[in-house]
């Protein structure tokens, strides 16, 4: 279950691809967004996949997941369909949740993917709850809560970061620092803008990580999981990273200048990889036209998939507000995920 | 220049702004209301003309901020927060229930605490079951509050005055789908805050609710105007103290009662006016009183479902009907 850091070529191009995955479903998302086949609030990753690709290479499959409203790209790292993900997206039955949550709640109990909470704050100390349950059962397992630097300010942030080094929990925090909650931008939220800094005061281990590059992202995450998984403690990782869109769908960004952006735009993940890779002759124009058509092809099944999903019957409204009676067990979830993925 | 046609939610900038000139003490404070311009664009332009010690961005911490402004309140100004959505009201629910409600009783009438929280409320854009809910009820359960709800545009324009000249603390709900909408907006309240006011004149029944469902109240009645039904629209306005006198005038009037809320059926409003009336008015009903409410289920995400979960236009022309036939 050890990860080790590869710097090869071919693990490269492959973290590239999966950023890359992310980027351009989201950039297809917003579009659909204007067709109005995605409603709601649309929480776009880009500028920040480096974090979530970096950070899930060092996971095992058994490792839990939570995660935002801003979580596409963390389900897509993870290894959720992208069809059960759009389909999520356009409210249909085969999506990851069925279709009850959307974009900001997608769900996927067979990828430990726990969410998709949209309550800021909210996830913090579930996670600390999913790493107690692991490690009393002895699971071998560590939980991964992803959560912005606007959470930091929470009460409930506080309360998970206390719990969690009292009680010796196997937790990885991944703090997306990308400078604004909505309009609010860092230093006017934080008394200490260092969050690591802040993090560490609660007696873990907690380091910044250039969350622009998903090299170092990678290497701070195999670090960190390796020592929660010799010691069952926590560990804070602070990503620094950048929203390059919008917070969401409304937003008019008025609290920016557009010089400030563009600067993190030449500095984005996805740039700087392809850069790099070009630079030390490992990446040709064709091959990344080669992963640019793969991707496109993905996205066009995705669609295809979520446009012939179901409308769950009114008659289903009030399904799943609580468990069914102990005699039915449970497999309906799997066997209509497996159906749908056949379409 | 005695009528002004505003969109709901220019209609309550208008309110912020004439409170911020009537008094200095005034302030607004909440996430995003400055520099963003409030999250759903209410505070808009507020920050550039009145500055950040006047409209005061908060970090994410509301129960942080609630609390500040409740002690700001007992410190002598005069607050106005702004909590994004009754959803993340919950976080601060403790400091408005255990404090600002509680502070004036437990000090046996020593403090008072003159703050206004005014949160955006209701379902209809598809936010899912964590962005969507209707809980004036729980905040209307607890005494040493006042809960308003303004559903029309000159209560939006002027109940936020109404709720700054009391010495209590008074929650007010914005439904987020009036936000866009356009309507006259007198120069005055036309009552006081604490009034049910009748918005259509009727006979056979009293279609009584509140905030985002009065138009659909209104437009039923409409519809049954054209099936020979007279439906009364009583506008509740204030969710708590209820103006018990007018909803009994109502329905002793009337002798039916449908009431339209928001809220889930179970423990809602609309089950505390139910048992009014059944207490008060008893003998003056011709058919059991009617409930529409949401039904059982966190709002889910596809339009259709939750437009199925929600009261609607066609369940009030339905249960008219049937009441009128009950006898
Ligand atoms: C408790 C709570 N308060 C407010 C909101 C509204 N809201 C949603 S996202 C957001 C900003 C959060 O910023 P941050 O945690 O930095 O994450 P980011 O959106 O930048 O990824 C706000 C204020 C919410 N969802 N939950």
């Amino acid at each position: 279950m050890k990860h080790k850091l590869h710097l090869d070529r071919v693990h490269l191009l492959a973290q590239l691809k999966q950023m890359l995955r992310i980027r351009r479903f989201e950039e297809k998302c917003a579009e659909l967004y204007g067709q109005e086949k995605i409603r709601g609030f649309l929480h776009l990753y880009i500028g920040e996949e480096a974090i979530a690709v970096g950070v899930m290479s060092a996971l095992s499959a058994k490792d839990n997941i939570v995660a935002t409203y801003r979580e596409h790209g963390h389900a897509l790292a993870r290894g959720l369909s992208m069809k059960s993900i759009l389909a999520e997206m356009y409210g249909r039955t085969n999506g990851c949740s069925r279709g009850r949550g959307g974009s900001m709640h997608l769900f996927d109990k067979n990828h430990n993917f726990y969410g998709g909470n949209a309550i800021v704050g909210g996830g913090l100390p579930l996670a600390a709850g999913l790493a107690m349950a692991n490690k009393n059962q002895d699971k071998q397992a560590l939980t991964v809560c992803f959560f912005g630097e606007g959470a930091v300010a929470e009460g409930e942030f506080h309360e998970a970061m206390n719990l969690a080094v009292l009680w010796k929990l196997p937790v990885l925090f991944v703090c997306e620092n990308n400078r604004y909650a909505m309009g609010t931008a860092l230093a006017l939220s934080e008394s200490e803008t260092n969050i690591a800094k802040k993090a560490s005061s609660y007696g873990m281990a907690a380091e910044q990580v250039d969350g622009m590059n998903v090299v170092d992202v990678e290497a701070a995450s195999i670090k960190a999981v390796e020592q929660i998984r010799q010691t069952n403690k926590p560990y804070f990782l602070e990503c620094q990273s950048y929203r390059f869109r919008g917070h969401s769908s409304f937003d008019g960004q008025l609290y920016r200048d557009k010089a400030e952006v563009k600067l993190w735009q030449e500095k984005g993940p996805v740039i700087r990889l392809i850069t790099w890779l070009k630079e030390n002759n490992h990446l040709e124009d064709e091959e990344l036209s080669n992963i640019e058509a793969e991707i496109k092809a993905e996205i066009q099944a995705a669609i295809d998939f979520a446009e012939q999903g179901q409308w769950e019957p009114i008659s289903d409204l009030a399904k799943d507000v609580y468990s069914p009676p102990a005699s039915s067990t449970n497999t309906s979830h799997a066997t209509n995920k497996s159906q749908g993925e056949q379409l | 220049m005695s009528e002004q046609v505003l969109t709901y939610r220019e209609a309550l900038r208008a309110g912020i702004e004439q409170a911020l000139l009537d008094d200095e003490r005034v302030f607004l404070m909440g996430e995003d209301v400055g520099r963003y311009g409030g999250c759903y664009g209410v505070s808009k332009g507020l920050f550039e003309r009145y500055g950040a010690k006047r409209i005061i961005d908060t970090p994410l911490c509301e129960s942080g901020f609630v609390g500040v402004g409740v002690g700001a309140a007992l410190g002598g100004m005069r607050p106005i927060i702004e909590v994004m959505t009754v959803n993340f009201s919950l976080l601060a629910m403790d400091q408005i229930v255990n404090s600002a409600a509680t502070l004036r009783h437990m000090s046996g009438g020593q403090l008072n605490v003159p703050l206004v929280i005014r949160m955006a409320c209701g379902a209809g854009l598809q936010l899912a079951a964590q962005h969507s809910h209707s809980w004036e009820n729980f905040y209307a359960h607890i005494p040493g509050l006042k809960v308003l709800s303004p559903a029309t545009h000159n209560d939006a324009r002027h109940m936020l005055i109404q709720a700054l000249a009391d010495p209590d603390p008074v929650i007010i709900f914005e439904h987020v789908m009036l936000l866009n909408t356009s309507g006259e907006v007198l120069e005055q309240s036309e009552a006081s805050m604490e009034k049910a006011l009748i918005r259509q004149q009727g006979t056979d029944v009293s279609l009584i609710t509140y905030g985002g469902s009065l138009g659909k109240a209104l437009a039923a009645a409409k519809q049954l105007k054209d099936l020979n039904i007279s439906a009364e629209v009583v506008d509740l306005r204030c969710l708590r103290p209820l103006d018990t006198k007018t909803i009994i005038a109502s329905v002793t009037k009337t002798h039916r009662a449908i009431i339209i809320d928001e809220a889930w059926l179970t423990g809602s409003l609309a089950g505390e006016i139910s048992a009014i009336i059944m207490e008060q008015a008893f003998w003056h009903l011709d058919a059991p009183v009617k409930r529409l409410c949401t039904a059982e289920v966190p709002i889910p995400y596809p339009s259709h479902l939750e437009q199925a979960a929600l009261p609607q236009v066609e369940q009030i022309v339905t249960a008219a009907q049937a009441i009128m036939a009950a006898r």
